[in-house]
This record gives structure tokens, sequence and C-alpha cells, in this order.
């Protein structure tokens, strides 16, 4: 079956609903490195006019990876309530574009059509989407989770703390850590990436996480961001932790290529509900990121950003307290420069909310990519107006582990004092009796990570 | 306007001794010698204390020598202050300069290295295409048969990869050592030479076209902040395209705060002997040595 759109009295034509999805992507290197992106400018549009005329039902019955072969698919369409669905389904994706972008139009009634939303539907009416209309969009869905603290309410904005260090020096760590500390950055996760991906390496640092986040009350979640299965190792050895992290792809395929399943997250959710340090219920970190698949080979010719809606269809199954798309760490051959890295970013944020999942922003670049620090503080204040849950913070914006930028602890501080916003209410008093800040605004002790030392709270 | 500072600087210490007061000459300042400008990119200047009135000193300086972050850098308002952010700023410039320029002819030439390219139309290409980096065009794989000698034992060559700095700050200390070493060992050596935009992958299309039994490829790794010089050696046994990454070694890390490239030259030459008589690497050689 052919679909078409007529622009200029030129007919384009695409043969399939996977290829109408993909050539309606704004420009990606990463598409064109998979060769499914449109031809032309011109092209594009077309491709975007006929999506717009699609059904939800169309959609729905076609999704780019088979359901027979492939358990994300599975999931999502399973899931998928069938008296919203059943409301929505004749809707075309510029009616779901405009009833999204309508005045009448609460958070309320997003959150309860998402339910009725299969990734496909996602992605495409972001592909309709301005980057406007994302920040729009995006900004009047609140999507909040509950680990220790509650994440994502409306007023706030939260950060991870990402204190990396080159040998996974535990005192090291805690420099950083208290460093960041001292910004009022970690409401959302004490986070560390380790470069030792062994059960007793993590356990290490856990320990001392856990440490620093008991000694000073600090009213937040910690996490070592190893593989999932190292973790639950790591766990079963007695490490304390409060959430469990996994690198998640849009296809079984991809996740296997990861080196998990859903399977595997089913068994570390059961350990935690048994040996974990939080109050829960939602204790998994999920990071995603435009064209993991494509670098894996498993994103069955479909497009960067419908690949990447799938994995908020996937992360949606096991209620996460946060995932974040890591949006500029994959390179130039994904995302060539800071306007595509700002798309996607603003891409990733809206449809993570839309599935319902409570999303974060690494905003980031590596340095071969045609991007800097400005470009990340842009993408940072973007996303801050679109109410993202959570941003990243490292010391000077340089995370001296992976090798790339993102955030620095200074960011946060300067992005809630312009747009009004404060850490989560719990974490916010803390910082407050630690002296750090005064009414939402640093003090003149904040900044000063000697501050821990010989002082208890 | 430094000649007027020093001479004013001068001028000072006069009076202030004249007034009973002893001043140290700052270091390098001397009419002879005109004072280095400072430069925030120093070892020095990076371990300063930026803080000005720090809860605990010394214990800050405890904390900055167990890791390389940028920490107890301070703050204007919320935001960073001018030297740590100039500092940042001029650390990813020379990560994208090590990028995005090309290794310097001349520089070659003085190796003794003729030029090849990929498949790679220019930079931008090489960036966004890596399977174009994988491959040499026709022309080299015809220069490649014509100007090296077939089927060495071991064949080695240099690429910018990512960095053409890290080309630059090594490939003299590594290059002439490993040749000389190989040969004593009595290793028949292919033509050294450089391919330009090229991905870890070009070794194999490379591999088949010579016949090498090993090959070996000194590559630019992608910069980062604390360094945008650092090195690697891929190496493979009997490389062809498509072969899995695992069966590659590799010997990364090479640049002077890493391992200093004269001490990488013995070692990778040990290595390739190592692996011409193994007849295999990678993942499958490690498994051997166990």
């Amino acid at each position: 079956m052919s679909y078409q759109s007529m622009l200029f009295g030129h007919t384009y034509a695409f043969d399939s609903v996977k290829e109408v999805l993909a050539k309606a992507n704004e420009i990606k290197s990463g598409d064109v490195l998979a060769g499914v992106a449109a031809q032309s400018d011109i092209e594009r549009i077309a491709a975007k006019d006929v999506l717009s005329q699609m059904t939800l039902q169309t959609l729905r019955e076609n999704p780019v990876v088979p359901y027979e072969e492939d358990e994300v698919t599975k999931l999502n369409q399973d899931s998928l309530d069938p008296v919203v669905y059943n409301e929505i389904k004749s809707w075309t994706v510029a009616g779901l574009r405009e009833w999204i972008l309508s005045l009448g139009t609460t958070g309320r009634d997003l959150r309860r059509v998402s339910k009725g939303l299969t990734a496909e539907m996602v992605a495409a009416v972001a592909k309709l989407m301005t980057n406007l209309d994302l920040v729009y969009a995006a900004s009047k869905m609140e999507v909040p989770a509950h680990c220790n603290t509650t994440i994502g309410l409306s007023g706030t904005l939260s950060t991870r703390l990402q204190p990396n260090h080159t040998t996974d020096s535990v005192e090291g760590i805690t420099a950083s850590l208290f460093e960041g500390l001292s910004y009022g950055c970690g409401d959302a996760v004490l986070g560390l990436n380790p470069v030792n991906d062994t059960a007793s390496s993590l356990s290490e640092v856990l320990k001392r996480l856990d440490e620093v986040k008991n000694q000073f009350q600090i009213p937040t979640q910690i996490c070592v961001l190893g593989h999932i299965t190292t973790q639950i190792e790591a766990v079963k050895q007695g490490a304390p932790t409060d959430m469990i992290f996994q690198s998640i792809a849009g296809s079984e395929k991809g996740n296997r290529a990861f080196g998990f399943s859903a399977e595997t997250v089913r068994e570390a959710l059961a350990l935690l509900k048994e040996r974990g340090t939080a109050a829960g219920p939602d204790v998994f970190y999920f990071e995603t990121g435009q064209g993991s698949e494509l670098s894996s080979g498993a994103h069955y010719g479909a497009d960067q950003v419908t690949m990447e809606a799938r994995c908020y269809a996937f992360a949606r199954e096991f209620h996460p307290f946060m995932v974040n798309t890591v949006v500029g760490f994959i390179g130039p051959e994904y995302l060539y420069d800071s306007r595509q890295v700002i798309r996607a970013g603003l891409e990733d944020h809206f449809m993570g909310k839309l599935t319902g999942v409570p999303m974060g922003c690494d905003c980031c670049y590596t340095n071969h990519m045609m991007a800097d620090q400005n470009d990340i503080e842009n993408l940072s204040l973007l996303l801050s107006c679109a109410h993202v849950n959570y941003i990243l913070g490292v010391p000077a914006s340089d995370d001296i582990m992976l090798n790339y930028q993102t955030n620095a602890y200074h960011d946060s501080a300067a992005i809630r004092e312009i747009l009004n916003l404060r850490p989560i209410k719990e974490f916010d008093a803390w910082l407050e009796k630690m002296g750090i800040t005064e009414n939402g605004k640093l003090t003149e002790r904040a900044g000063d990570p000697t501050i821990f030392l010989g002082r208890r709270a | 306007m430094l000649i007027d500072e020093l001479k004013l600087q001068k001028a000072l210490r006069e009076v202030l001794a004249e007034l009973g007061y002893q001043i140290e000459d700052p270091p390098g300042s001397s009419d002879h010698a005109p004072r280095r400008p400072r430069d925030i990119t120093s070892a020095e200047a990076r371990a300063e204390i930026l803080i000005p009135n720090p809860f605990d000193r010394e214990a800050l300086e405890r904390m900055k020598q167990k890791t390389n972050a940028r920490i107890g850098v301070w703050r204007a308002g919320a935001r960073l202050g001018t030297q740590t952010m100039l500092t940042l700023r001029a650390d990813h410039a020379a990560a994208r300069d090590a990028v995005f320029t090309d290794v310097d002819p001349a520089f070659l030439e003085r190796l003794g290295l003729f030029t090849v390219q990929t498949r790679c139309a220019d930079k931008n290409d090489y960036l966004t295409r890596p399977d174009h980096g994988r491959l040499l065009n026709d022309e080299a794989a015809e220069t490649l048969r014509r100007r090296c000698v077939m089927n060495p034992d071991i064949q080695i060559f240099a690429s910018d990869g990512l960095s053409s700095s890290a080309i630059a700050a090594n490939l003299a200390d590594v290059l002439p050592l490993l040749l000389d070493g190989l040969k004593a060992k009595g290793v028949i050596v292919g033509t050294p030479f450089f391919v330009k935009f090229g991905r870890v992958g070009a070794m194999d299309h490379i591999s088949e076209i010579l016949g090498s039994k090993v090959t070996c490829v000194l590559l630019g790794e992608r910069p980062g902040l604390a360094t945008a010089e650092s090195m690697s050696a891929y190496i493979a046994y009997n490389a062809r395209v498509g072969m899995p990454e695992s069966r590659r070694t590799v010997v990364s890390n090479i640049h002077r705060a890493g391992i200093p490239a004269v001490e990488a030259g013995a070692y990778i030459a040990d290595l390739l002997v190592t692996i011409l008589n193994a007849k295999t690497s990678g993942v499958e050689l490690r498994r051997e040595e166990k």
C-alpha cells in the first residue's frame, strides 16, 4: 500500500508507515547514516503531511518492529488501556497534535490519553511539533515519581549529582560529591558511573554514598550505574542501593546488545523489594539516547526518533523513578551538531513525558561534535522551561571519567534562580538547614565543599 | 606595556627597600628576562584554590589531590568564575583543534611517510560516516600495492583518527623506535605510511590489500578535556574486513601523562612479535596468556 502527498503539484509516495515515520523526522545524521532519511527538505514535509493525516489506529497496527519477534512491541501493545485507545483510535496525528496543544487540554487529560498511546503514536506526534511546540506541550505535563522523595512536581528542578572519578577512588568521588552538594545539586540522585564494573567495586562506592546520605541526613536517592547484572550481584552481597540502573534500547535486540532483557529488570525489581534501601515504589533509573539501536544494528530499518520513543514505552512498564536521554553523548554520526542535539533533547523529553515516564535530560556533548558549552546551556534552559524533572551536574561541566561535558554544578542553581524553581521540597529544606541556600538562592557558604568536614547535620 | 610594568615594579621595589621592606623578585622577572605571561592551563594554575575563604583550606588542598575534577573553583553568583570558565574553554578549544585540524604534511614527510586517504571526502564525511573511514579509496589501494613491501610479517601505519594532535605529539617518538626494534628482532616489517581520515577498521582493509600477517595502526583517540594528545595502537593478527572487534589488541593512553611515547614504542615492538608468534590477537591472545 502506498501513502501519498501532493506538494507544489508534485506527488510524493511512501511505501510503508515505517518509511513515512522515518522521512517525517527533522534531519539527523543518524537517519542519513541508516539510509532512512528524507532525500530532500520537500520530501520531509511531504512525509509530515502524510503522517498528519494518518490515524492512530494505523500507527498501532504498524509497529516498526514486529510483535511476534520483539518484547518491547509486545509489552507496549499488551499494556495499552483498551478504553482510552478506543476513544482515540480514529484521531489523526494532526488531531492528536492540536488536542495536546489546546488551551483546554490539561496535564491530567494528557496523563489519561497517554495510557492509550503506543510508541509509534508518540513519535509521530513529536515529528509534527516545532521546538516551541515541544516545550509548550511538555510544560503542561507533570510526571512525578517517588523513591525516597518525590521528583517531578511542578515548581521543581532537580539534579543528578554525578561525581565520577577516573579510577573510582572513593575519596576522590567524595570530594566531587561534597563540591556538588555545596552548590545545591543531588536531589534527584547521587549517582556515579563506575570505571570498574565489578560487584565489589560497586559495593564500595555504594557504601560511601550511603554513609554520606545517612551522616548528613540528605533526603535523596543513591545509585551506582554499573551493568544491571553487576548491581544485582552487589545488592545480593549486601550493598545498599536505592535504585538499580540500566541503559535501555527500543528493541529487544537492542536490549540484548546491552546484555539484559525485561526478565532481568523483573529480577532486579523483586530483589529491590526485598533488599533495597529505598521507600519506593519507584526504584529504577533508565538512560536512553537517540541512535543507540542503529549502533548495535537493532533498529529494524526504523528512524532514531521512533526507536527512542520505544525506549520510553519499555521504561513505562517498570515505573522508573527517573529516565534521562544522554542526548549528546553518542557522537556526530547520529547527532551532528548542536542544532540536532537541541532538537533531539526537546523531542526526547516531550516523548518521555507523553509516554508517562518521569523525564530528565543529560544535556551533553562530546569534543568531536559541532557543539560547545553555550549550546548545552541553551538546551538546559529550554528544557527547564518545558518543566524537565532534572538535569545533571558535574564539577565545572567537565566529566573526567566519561570524557564529555554536561551541565556544571553551578547551572541548576542559576536556572532555579532565573525561572523561580526549587529543588525537591525535603532537599530544599535540607539545603537551608545546611546554610547552602536561603529562600532558594545560594548563600555565601555555597560552593565550598569543606563545609561538610568537621560538622554533622 | 610589559616593559613599563616591569620598570614600575622595579622602581616600587627600590622604594620599598629604602623604607626597609624586603621584597623578593617574582620568578622569571629581571631586566634581562621578561616575565612569562600567566598560563591558566598550567598545572600550577589548575591547582590553585579559588575559594576566597574556605572553611578548611588544608582539607580542600587534600581534596584537590584526590581528583582531577575541577573542584574548589568558586563562583560569581551562580556562575563559574572567569578563570575557571576560560580554562574550560581553552581545554575544549585544544580538543576541537585536535579533531578538526589536519596533521602537518611536512611532519609526515620528515618521518618518511607518504599519505593515502580513506573513502571520506572531507572531515565532515569522516565524522558522520564511520563506514567511509573504514575503507581506503581505490587510488589509495593502488598506491599501497605500488609502494609497499607486500606480504610483510608486520605492517605498521599511522592515522589521524579523531586527534591530529595525538599524532603530532607522539608519532616521532614511537615510530622510529618501533621500526628499529622490530628490524633488530629479524622480522620483515612492511613499508610505513599515513592514512588520512582513518577509523580503526581501515587496518582490516589494509591487511587484505597488503597481505600482512600482523597489522598495527597508531591512531589519534577522541580527545577529552584532560588531554587532546592520546594515541592508541590497535593490533590484529590476520585482520579481515568484518571480523569481530574482539580480535583486536589495544595499547591505549599513549601520551605525556599516560604511557610516554618512548616507552610505548618498545612495549609495542615486543607485543607485535608476541602476536606474530602466537598467530592470534585480542581476546584469544589473552586466553592463551592465561
